[in-house]
């Protein structure tokens, strides 16, 4: 596959990484977040930790949406399926999230809700015109990659006057994420983190550009190289952040510039703009609170707010108490030392989000990490 | 969640959509938030969408840096094993 084999080459890995060896200073710690869900899958699968210096650590950021969706707002949505006359439209990743009372949308639909996997918002679309006697409902999740595509479906809808669609909306938003991870550095209890720098998201990227990064970079003294996808491109990166940290420097760069560009894709964020609106707030995952973090339903689109058209209780539910997935969002506990990681959580039997999606840090150690850890635990 | 795969566009269809090729595997996806869309370019394909389109040029650029680094250190494979 063109701009994707040339990118997973081993020889050329395996150079990067000795050429990252012989960068790192002795004695000093290079504690990089990868923010993005996409990247933290591809660091397990391909095995990258193995091949980098001990001194670098990379830590799993909270750019799993399935990750940080609280389980009050998964409640909601259940709580919709559950409605005789609605058809809930979800993206599979969202089908196995474990809701309260171990519930989750797959256990709804078992038990006669009327949920449907789609691949993309059109799809849901394609149902309402399909279905005129039901409602149909969007179950929107995911961080700017992701919203251009429910944006497009409410501009569709409006143009259609689709009056039995709706969405319901959980997009949220990356910049505020990684000003809400800053903010904990300072927090006097010790459950901040020390970050260096950041391996910044790719497709989020490609829709917001890289200036928004430029005030973490500028304010906060972090490097941020936002980075492409494939193995190749995260040892770059990493080499990228070292580099620049070895040499002082906190600055935005672009590593995956065969896709992302400063100011990103003009035509997607203006469809943002005019179908979605800021949130005053929205609870995460892990991260409490945030303060315009996430997106709603624009006032001009109100008709197609699942929120205005259903009024769902809004629910915020405590996570499992055994459950690290808050203190592993922020970075401040590795997968492995959750007492329920591979016990009582696996990705068959999930009780944190973090072991659903493939790219969450649980499932990710899970599926490719935790034979290393079992083989240094046995040495 | 934010997959996303290069595919080559191999038909413009009518409505902002186009046929993609990835690896032999066809879609129908929109290519409403690109402009001026042609056949045999890459894009990025996210949920249905394309988001962008992939340079070829910016492609080959990182590919001749990350190369560099073997030209200046030799493969790093004859020198010490590591698993694949």
């Amino acid at each position: 596959m063109r701009f994707v084999d040339e990118f997973r080459d081993g020889a050329v890995a395996r150079t990067l990484a000795a050429r990252i060896a012989d960068l790192v200073e002795p004695g000093r710690s290079y504690r990089l977040m990868e923010f993005c869900g996409g990247h933290t899958h591809t660091i397990s699968r391909y095995g990258l930790e193995d091949l980098l210096p001990e001194s670098i650590r990379l830590i799993h950021g909270p750019g799993c949406p399935v990750c940080v969706l609280p389980i009050g707002r998964l409640d909601m949505a259940i709580d919709l399926a559950r409605r005789p006359e609605v058809i809930l439209c979800c993206y599979g990743d969202m089908m196995r999230v474990p809701a309260s009372g171990r519930a989750s949308l797959m256990r709804a639909k078992a038990d006669g809700a009327d949920v449907r996997m789609v691949y993309a918002s059109t799809d849901a679309l394609a149902l309402a015109r399909a279905n005129p006697d039901r409602e149909v409902v969007f179950f929107a999740i995911g961080f700017e990659t992701t919203t251009p595509a429910t944006a497009a479906a409410l501009k569709q809808a409006g143009a259609m006057d689709l009056g039995n669609f709706s969405v319901f909306c959980n997009h949220v938003l990356t910049p505020s994420a990684i000003a809400a991870i800053l903010s904990l550095e300072d927090s006097p209890d010790g459950e901040g983190l020390q970050v260096d720098g950041f391996v910044g998201p790719g497709h989020v990227s490609t829709v917001i550009g890289s200036a928004p990064y430029e005030p973490f970079a500028r304010d906060h003294g972090k490097p941020i190289v936002v980075s492409g996808f494939e193995p190749l491109d995260i040892l770059q990166s990493v080499e990228m952040l070292v580099v620049q940290l070895n040499q002082g420097r906190a600055e935005v760069e672009t590593q995956y510039s065969r896709a992302v560009g400063r100011d990103g894709n003009r035509k997607a964020l203006d469809l943002i703009r005019e179908t979605l609106a800021l949130r005053e707030s929205f609870e995460w995952r892990g991260l409490g609170s945030i303060p315009e973090s996430a997106l709603r339903v624009a006032d001009a689109y109100a008709a197609f707010d699942a929120e205005r058209k259903f009024g769902p209780e809004s629910l915020s539910v405590p996570d499992h108490p055994a459950c690290e997935c808050g203190t592993i969002l922020r970075g401040v506990k590795r997968p492995a030392e959750c007492r329920i990681f591979g016990t009582g959580c696996t990705p068959d039997n999930p009780i944190g989000s973090c072991m659903v999606s493939p790219e969450g840090a649980c499932a990710a150690h899970y599926l490719y990490g935790r034979f290393r850890t079992e083989r240094a635990a046995a040495e | 969640m934010c997959l996303a795969f290069p595919a080559q566009v191999i038909e413009l269809l009518p409505a902002e959509q186009a046929v993609v090729d990835l690896d032999g595997v066809r879609k129908t996806v929109s290519v409403l938030l690109l402009e001026d869309v042609a056949i045999g370019e890459y894009v990025m394909v996210h949920v249905g969408f394309a988001l962008a389109k992939v340079d070829a040029e910016e492609a080959a650029q990182t590919l001749a840096l990350m190369k560099e680094a073997m030209a200046l250190t030799g493969p790093l494979a004859d020198r010490e094993e590591v698993p694949a």
